[in-house]
C-alpha cells in the first residue's frame, strides 16, 4: 500500500482541505445547509472570496427534505446514491427525500461523469452536509428543551429526549438551528463502517423511476419550448473534410425547411466540424429533405483499416520506444525455463448510447445562451460554447438532462456546439437531434490495439520476465486520445524483468474515452495471456494468479490484498476447480482501475463454436456498498457491456468510418446475457466508483471461459475471427 | 400533407403528416407524446416500441397514415397511475440504468404477459429480444418479469 492509499484508508476527510458548513433559512422556512472547502491547496485562490457552498439541503417545514444532486446521471446512479448519503446522516426518512437535479452551477465545484470519480469526491460533502444539519438541529433541541445535547437522539425526522419522553420533528427545529454557530466538521460524527449504515448499502431504487415507467420528459430529446424547429447537422462521414458547396436552395425548398446553411466551423475534431444545417418544422421534414443534399466535401485525410494493419505489421517487427525496463528483459528470456509468445488485437469501437446525440438550443437576443442537453462534462462544454461563437461563458445557461447512456461518449461536446451555433442562426429555439448513422459515423471511438506479449518462465513455476510491444495510435508523436497505457499497469512490478515498448499508427480519425478507457480493451489481452502462461507453466489459474499477486518488485502496481480478496471472493462463489460439466467451461480475471477492485469468474456452455454465457460470478472491492442496487446494477450492466463489445468492431475507410446503424453494429440481447452474482467486500476504505471498474475483467473471464470450454484462444476480436459466436 | 386521425391512449388526435411520416415522429413531435423514443430508425433497437391494438411494434418505421381506427397506446398511456404489475415490478426490481430503452422494454413485457403469464427465461428471452438495452439491463428485465408475472397471478390476471 502506498502513503496516499494509507491515508485514503482511514476514510476521514483529507485534513488539507477545510470544509465549512454554511446555514441560512430561506423565505418558505427551509433551512438550507452547504458545505464549502478551503485549504492550504486553494488558499492562493480562494481565499479572501465570497464563499459559496457547493451543495445544497433543504429541509421544508413540511417534513420534506430536498436534496440536490449536482452531478449528471447516465444511469451510474448517483442521482439516487448520493442523496442516500445524505439521509443517512441527516437521519431522515428516505420517503420523505426528494432529488433536484441541480442545472450547470460554478458553486457546485466538479460536476461531471467520468473516472468513477463522483462517489470518492462526493462522499465527504455529503456526509458533512447531512450530519452538519443534524448537528445544528440537535443543539438546538438541547437549547430549547435545556437539555444535554448528548441525550437526544434522532431518528426518521424527528428529535426525541428519552429520559423525559419529549420529541419533536425537526421542523420545529428550523429557525433556531439557522441562528446557531456552525460547528467545525471535527466535531461531526460521519459515518464510515457499514455496521454504522442504516440506509447505505440497502437496495434502493432510483429516483427517477416514477418518470421512466411513465415516460415522462427526462431526456435531453425531451425537451420542448414553444415555437421550437428541428435540426441535422451533415458532417463529411471522412472526418475533418470540409464543405466547398451544397445545393442549399434545393433544400431550403423542400416541405417544412426553413433554414438551410454551411457552416464553416474548424479544424477541431472535438469542436465544430465543417458541414450543413438543415432546420425545419419537424424533425421528419428536416431528415426528409436530407436526402435531396448533395454537398461536394473536400477530403483532407484518408486512414484505413487496411493501411491501419499493414502499419502495425511492419511496426510489430521494429523496436519501438521503451517506455519503461526493470531488470533485463532479455537476459532473462535467455535463461527461462519457457518462453511463452502470442499476439492479440481488438478494433476500434463506439460508445453507441442508445440516446443519439442530442441538444436543444436558444439564443437571445441579448447575447444569452440557454441549452439543455446530456453532458458528462457540462463545464467543459460551456467552454468549448464560449470560444466557439466567442461569447462570454457567463452567458451560457446549461441544464442538464438526464443522459440515455454516457460511456465516456458525453465528455465530448461537439454536438452542443453545433446545437448553439444554429440556435444563434435561426434565433428560435432549436433541437439538433443526430441520426443513429450520425451517431455512429462521428463518434469518438475507442483506439484498436495490437500487443505482442513474451512471458519468461522459472522451474518455479512464476514469470522472470515478462516483454511486452504496445502498438497503439498517434498523431505528433503522441498518442491520441484513449490510446494510451501506463508504463505502471501491472504486470509490471509484479515480475523481476519487465519492459513495455510502445509503437504508434499515424491516426487521423475521432478517439476519444470509451467506459474505463483502456482497461476495458487491454484487461482482455493481458488476462487471456496470463491464462496462457499459466497453462504452459501447468498451472491451476486461480492458483498462478495469486501467486503472482503474492510479491511486488519495487513499488506494487495495485494493492495486491485487495486484488486477490476479489479473486477469492469470486473463485469461492463460483466453486473453483469444480468440474463444470461436458462441453462447459470457467475462466477468470482480476483487474483494477478507477479506485476498485473486482474479478470475475464466467461460466460457459459450447455447442460446436457456438458460445452461451451462462453464468458470471464477480468480487468486486469498491469499500462500503451506498446503494445496493445501484452498484449490482453496474456489475450486471458492465459484463452485458464486454460481451456486446467483445463481438464488434468499427472499421475504416476513406477515413470515413464504414459501419452506420445497428444492421451492422448490433449490441448484445437478452438471449445473450448471462446470470450474474456479484458479491461485494465491505472493505475498510472509503467507497470508490462502480461505473467502469467491472468491465475490464468482464472480457478475459468469459473468453477464458471459452477457452476452457472449446480449446480455441480467442486472441483477436471481435470474436467471430476466431470463429466463436455468441 | 394529410390529415390522419389517430386513436392514442383513448383519444381521437388529428395529425398533420406526409404520407411517409412514420408513426414515431408523428408522436413525438406533432403529439409531443416524448416518451416514445428514437434509437435507430429501422426498426432493430425497440426503443420506440408502442402497442397497436395490444401488439408490440415498431413506430419507426410504421407511417402513421394507414393506422387510423386501431388503438395506439403509448408509455405515457400505459397505466398512467401506475398499477400495472410490470411497472410495479420495474420499479421494485430497479431495472433502468439511463432508461431510454425502458418504456419500449415495458410495452414488450406487458404484451408478452398478455399473451403467457408464466414465462421461464427462454420465453422472456424470445419475446425481448428486439429490445435492446445498451446499459445491460438484461439480467433485471428477466427478474422483473417473472415479478411482474407473480403480480399478475395475485390479481387473477387482471391488469
Ligand atoms: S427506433 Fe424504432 S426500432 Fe429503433
Ligand atoms: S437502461 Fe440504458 S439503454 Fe436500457
Amino acid at each position: 500500500m502506498n502513503r496516499d492509499q494509507k491515508k485514503q484508508s482511514t476514510g476521514e476527510p483529507d485534513l488539507k482541505r477545510r470544509a465549512f458548513l454554511q446555514v441560512s433559512l430561506a423565505a418558505s422556512g427551509a433551512l438550507i445547509v452547504g458545505v464549502g472547502w478551503s485549504g492550504l491547496a486553494m488558499a492562493g485562490e480562494g481565499a479572501g472570496q465570497t464563499w459559496a457552498p457547493n451543495l445544497y439541503v433543504r429541509i421544508q417545514p413540511d417534513g420534506r427534505v430536498v436534496i440536490v444532486s449536482k452531478n449528471p446521471e447516465a444511469g451510474q446512479g448517483v442521482k439516487t446514491a448520493f442523496p442516500m448519503v445524505v439521509a443517512e446522516h441527516l437521519e431522515v426518512d428516505w420517503k420523505n427525500v426528494e432529488v433536484e437535479q441541480a442545472p450547470l452551477d460554478d458553486r457546485y465545484g466538479r460536476q461531471a461523469i467520468g473516472g468513477s470519480r463522483g462517489t470518492p469526491d462526493g462522499w465527504d460533502d455529503l456526509r458533512i452536509a447531512g450530519a452538519g444539519a443534524l448537528f445544528l438541529l440537535k443543539q438546538t433541541a438541547a437549547l430549547q428543551w435545556t437539555v444535554g445535547v448528548d441525550e437526544l437522539t434522532a431518528q426518521a425526522g424527528v428529535i426525541s429526549h428519552p429520559p423525559s419522553g419529549r420529541s419533536a420533528p425537526f421542523a420545529d427545529f428550523l429557525d433556531g438551528a439557522a441562528e446557531m454557530p456552525v460547528p467545525e466538521v471535527s466535531m461531526l460524527k460521519l459515518k464510515t463502517r457499514p455496521e454504522q449504515f442504516g440506509l447505505l448499502g440497502k437496495f434502493v431504487p432510483g429516483v427517477d423511476n416514477p418518470a421512466i415507467i411513465h415516460g415522462k420528459p427526462l431526456f435531453g430529446c425531451d425537451v420542448r419550448r414553444d415555437r421550437m424547429l428541428y435540426a441535422q447537422y451533415v458532417k463529411c462521414p471522412s472526418a475533418g473534410g470540409k464543405v466547398r458547396s451544397a445545393n442549399l436552395d434545393a433544400i431550403a425548398k423542400q416541405n417544412g425547411i426553413t433554414h438551410a446553411f454551411v457552416v464553416e466551423g474548424s479544424d477541431n475534431l472535438s469542436g465544430l466540424a465543417p458541414g450543413v444545417a438543415i432546420v425545419g418544422n419537424t424533425w421528419w421534414a428536416v431528415n426528409a429533405a436530407r436526402d435531396a443534399l448533395e454537398v461536394d466535401w473536400q477530403i483532407v485525410q484518408s486512414d484505413s483499416s487496411g493501411e491501419y494493419a499493414n502499419a502495425a505489421a511492419r511496426l510489430a517487427a521494429e523496436a519501438g520506444e521503451t517506455q519503461r525496463h526493470d531488470g533485463d528483459v532479455e537476459k532473462a528470456l535467455e535463461a527461462a525455463d519457457t518462453v511463452v509468445e502470442a499476439s492479440y488485437y481488438y478494433p476500434f469501437v463506439s460508445h453507441a448510447n442508445l440516446e443519439p446525440q442530442v441538444a436543444t438550443a436558444l439564443y437571445h437576443e441579448s447575447g444569452k445562451l440557454e441549452m439543455w442537453a446530456p453532458s458528462q462534462n457540462p463545464r467543459g462544454a460551456r467552454r468549448l460554447i464560449a470560444e466557439t461563437l466567442d461569447i462570454p461563458p457567463d452567458n451560457i445557461d446549461i441544464q442538464l438532462t438526464r443522459i440515455g447512456g454516457g460511456f465516456g461518449r458525453r465528455l465530448r461536446h461537439d454536438y452542443m456546439v453545433e446545437a448553439a451555433w444554429i440556435a444563434r442562426v435561426v434565433k428560435r429555439p432549436v433541437q439538433l437531434q443526430w441520426t443513429r448513422e450520425d451517431d455512429m459515423k462521428n463518434g469518438f471511438s475507442r483506439p484498436a490495439a495490437w500487443h505482442h506479449f513474451k512471458a519468461g518462465l522459472g522451474s518455479d513455476g512464476r514469470m522472470s520476465a515478462f516483454d511486452h510491444h504496445f502498438v497503439t495510435f498517434g498523431r505528433d508523436g503522441s498518442t491520441v486520445s484513449g490510446a494510451s497505457l501506463s508504463p505502471g499497469h501491472y504486470p509490471a512490478g509484479l515480475v523481476p524483468n519487465f519492459r513495455l515498448r510502445q509503437s504508434l499508427i499515424e491516426c487521423n480519425v475521432r478517439t476519444g474515452p470509451w467506459r474505463s478507457p483502456g482497461h476495458s480493451a487491454y484487461c482482455w489481452a493481458y488476462q487471456s495471456f496470463f491464462d496462457e502462461v499459466a497453462l504452459a507453466a501447468e498451472r491451476d489459474q486461480l492458483a498462478f494468479r495469486l501467486d503472482l499477486l503474492s510479491k511486488a518488485y519495487g513499488e506494487p502496481p495495485l494493492d495486491l490484498e485487495r486484488t486477490a480478496g476479489t479473486l477469492h471472493k469470486a473463485a469461492e462463489a463460483a466453486g473453483w476447480g469444480r468440474d463444470p460439466g461436458a462441453n462447459r467451461g470457467l475462466g477468470m480475471a482480476f483487474h483494477f482501475d478507477h479506485g476498485s477492485f473486482v474479478s470475475h469468474v464466467a461460466q460457459v456452455k459450447a455447442d460446436g463454436n457456438r458460445v452461451k454465457v451462462e453464468k458470471v460470478w464477480s468480487g468486486v472491492d469498491c469499500g462500503p456498498v451506498i446503494n445496493l442496487s445501484g452498484a449490482r446494477n453496474q456489475v450486471e450492466g458492465a459484463i452485458v457491456d464486454a460481451l456486446s463489445t467483445a463481438q464488434l468492431e468499427l472499421t475504416f475507410d476513406g477515413g470515413a468510418i464504414e459501419q452506420s446503424n445497428f444492421h451492422d453494429y448490433m449490441l448484445a440481447t437478452i438471449d445473450q446475457a448471462p446470470e450474474v452474482e456479484v458479491h461485494f467486500i465491505q472493505s475498510d476504505f472509503p467507497p470508490m466508483g462502480l461505473g467502469e471498474p467491472p468491465i475490464a475483467p468482464a472480457t478475459p473471464a468469459i473468453a477464458n471461459a471459452v477457452f476452457a470450454a472449446t480449446g480455441v484462444r480467442i486472441r483477436e476480436q471481435p470474436w467471430r475471427r476466431a470463429n466463436i459466436v455468441i | 400533407m394529410s390529415k390522419v386521425t389517430l386513436k392514442v391512449n383513448g383519444e381521437e388526435r388529428m395529425v398533420e403528416v406526409t404520407s411517409e411520416t412514420p408513426l414515431l415522429w408523428a408522436l413525438r413531435d406533432t403529439l409531443n407524446l416524448v416518451g416514445t423514443k428514437y434509437g435507430c430508425g429501422i426498426g432493430l433497437c425497440g426503443s420506440c416500441t408502442v402497442l397497436l391494438d395490444g401488439e408490440p411494434v415498431r413506430s419507426c418505421t410504421m407511417p402513421a397514415e394507414g393506422l387510423e381506427g386501431m388503438e395506439i397506446t403509448t408509455i405515457e398511456g400505459f397505466h398512467p397511475e401506475g398499477g400495472h404489475p410490470v411497472q410495479r415490478a420495474w420499479n421494485e426490481e430497479d431495472v433502468a440504468q439511463c432508461g431510454y430503452c425502458q418504456g419500449g422494454q415495458i410495452l414488450s413485457a406487458a404484451a408478452l404477459l398478455d399473451k403467457n403469464p408464466d414465462p421461464d427465461d427462454q420465453a422472456i428471452d424470445q419475446a425481448m429480444t428486439g429490445n435492446i438495452c445498451r446499459c445491460g439491463t438484461y439480467p433485471r428485465i428477466r427478474k422483473a418479469v417473472k415479478l411482474a408475472a407473480h403480480y399478475k397471478a395475485e390479481q387473477g390476471g387482471e391488469s
